[in-house]
């Protein structure tokens, strides 16, 4: 068993506690931080975040977060973005007008669902889902993650990225192609919730912690 | 299965994504699982997290704690709770009970809570369910509505768990509710609840009906033949099962997998 570090960035929003158990039930020890100085210095980085696209950029950028991820992710720093993580990862949002990302990830965040009808397909995907793994070979898959793997997704804004051999596995909603786990080098997106998705999530930390 | 509706628009029906979650309703009194029937007569079960391990061996998709009478005392042990479940239970949980503000909300948040649902204070100040999803976005902010059915047909809110009534029709704030920012709801029928004669089909249909929004369907779950007529006669996204299993009559895996074999969309597990 690895006893690595991972920095898991609090940014003010969020359950962290669940990353840190999770992190500690696959090896790894969690140290939950806001410092930048912190963050320069991890081997690995975790951020979380649940909430809205604008005001976590607008902490980061505050917090000199941004710019030291920004640093980190080009030293090769294995970067792992969940949730609204994965989504700051991205170039930008269209949530309440247009604000920039991380810009790590070429790509776009949108609503799934534009206008939202009652009665029909909700407007937040949430649920326990098994995932459509792309051709792209990726560390997920050789590390024993399965396809009758679930996760659990809790979202209403997907982010795309523009280049296909970014997207490592999608899902399916409705009529809608959601992209659910994204890597481009170091930088990881989940789009799920490994930390909340049982053994199967553990299989995920697991990989990272490991990669 | 599942195909286009008569207009050519989508419309849900089993196998087309439609994720349905197996919810454990944990209603707590302090540090103890407690029961009732219709929010009343509550007796104690034993030890909440003991059944939560329990229940996420059984492979539980989610938990709902919920403290109806936290709003009664200066503290409750809801924090505590799921600081501790969390530890080695890796799903969604939900925290009920006294929370009145923002700040509150945080606390939970940081105890390890990924959801909080609200009644009493929702109702009493509504603008607080635009201040929690604008602070932790809508996905955090669950609406619990306890519906107690009129002999006029219609179905008016309670708080308080169910002490006190209000006068708010169901439908109505429903709808509004959701308008403000609620990110799912949780519906329960005072009515059914604790019964285990299965769910208020009528009422999880009109809300569903109207809602863009996940339903969480509580309250008279005591079969898995309950949950197959919700599912066929409802758009319920998810549903809560307390009694039936705190009491051994259910257990997660089993309905999981009737479920499954029927072709309903609930998570596949290889146990």
């Amino acid at each position: 068993m690895t006893n690595k570090t991972t920095h898991v960035v609090d940014y003010g929003l969020g359950n962290l506690m669940s990353v840190a158990q999770g992190l500690e039930a696959v090896g790894s020890h969690p140290v939950v931080t806001s410092q930048p100085e912190e963050i320069l210095k991890a081997d690995r980085l975790i951020l979380p975040g649940v909430g809205a696209f604008g005001v976590a950029m607008e902490s980061l950028a505050s917090s000199g977060i941004a710019s030291a991820l920004k640093d980190s992710a080009r030293a090769g720093v294995p970067i792992l973005g969940i949730c609204l993580g994965m989504q700051l990862l991205f170039d930008a949002s269209s949530e309440f007008g247009h604000t920039a990302g991380l810009g790590l990830i070429p790509g776009e965040v949108a609503p799934i669902i534009v206008s939202p009808k009652a009665g029909e397909l909700r407007s937040t995907h949430i649920g326990w889902r098994t995932l459509d793994w792309s051709s792209v070979s990726n560390p997920l898959v050789s590390d024993s993650v399965d396809s009758s793997d679930s996760f659990y997704f809790v979202h209403s804004f997907a982010a795309t990225p523009e280049r296909r051999s970014d997207l490592w596995a999608s899902v399916s909603y409705g009529e809608y192609r959601v992209p659910a786990f994204v890597g481009s080098g170091n930088i990881w997106g989940s789009q799920f919730h490994p930390e909340k998705s049982g053994a199967a999530g553990l299989k995920v930390l697991k990989a990272f912690v490991n990669a | 299965m599942g195909a286009s509706s008569p207009a050519g628009g989508f419309r849900l029906t089993v196998g087309e994504n439609r994720p349905v979650r197996l919810v454990a309703r944990m209603d707590v009194k302090g540090k103890n699982l407690i029961k009732g029937v219709h929010l009343e007569g509550l007796r104690v079960i034993g030890s909440p997290n003991e059944r939560a391990r329990q229940y996420y061996s059984q492979g539980v998709d989610e938990l709902l704690y919920i403290d109806n009478v936290a709003s009664l005392y200066d503290r409750n042990y809801l924090g505590e709770l799921v600081t501790d479940v969390i530890r080695d239970v890796f799903i969604p949980v939900t925290v009920a009970g006294g929370i009145r503000s923002v700040k509150d909300v945080r606390s939970l948040l940081r105890a390890g809570a990924d959801k909080v649902a609200i009644n009493t204070a929702a109702i009493r100040s509504p603008r607080l369910i635009t201040e929690i999803a604008e602070s932790f976005g809508s996905q955090c902010v669950v609406v619990s509505i306890e519906a107690k059915q009129a002999p006029s047909g219609s179905w008016e809110a309670l708080i308080e768990g169910g002490r006190e009534k209000t006068g708010v029709d169901v439908l109505e704030w429903a709808e509004e509710a959701i308008s403000l920012g609620a990110g799912e709801i949780l519906l329960t029928s005072v009515d059914r609840d604790g019964t285990e004669k299965g769910f208020d089909l009528d009422l999880i249909r009109r809300v569903g009906a109207l809602s863009t929004v996940p339903v969480i369907a509580s309250g008279g779950m005591g079969s898995v033949g309950h949950a197959k007529e919700l599912l066929l006669a409802t758009t319920a996204d998810a549903l809560a099962i307390g009694s039936a299993a705190h009491y051994d009559r259910l257990n997660f895996s089993g309905v999981r997998k009737e479920l499954l074999d029927e072709g309903f969309e609930v998570r596949s597990l290889d146990q």
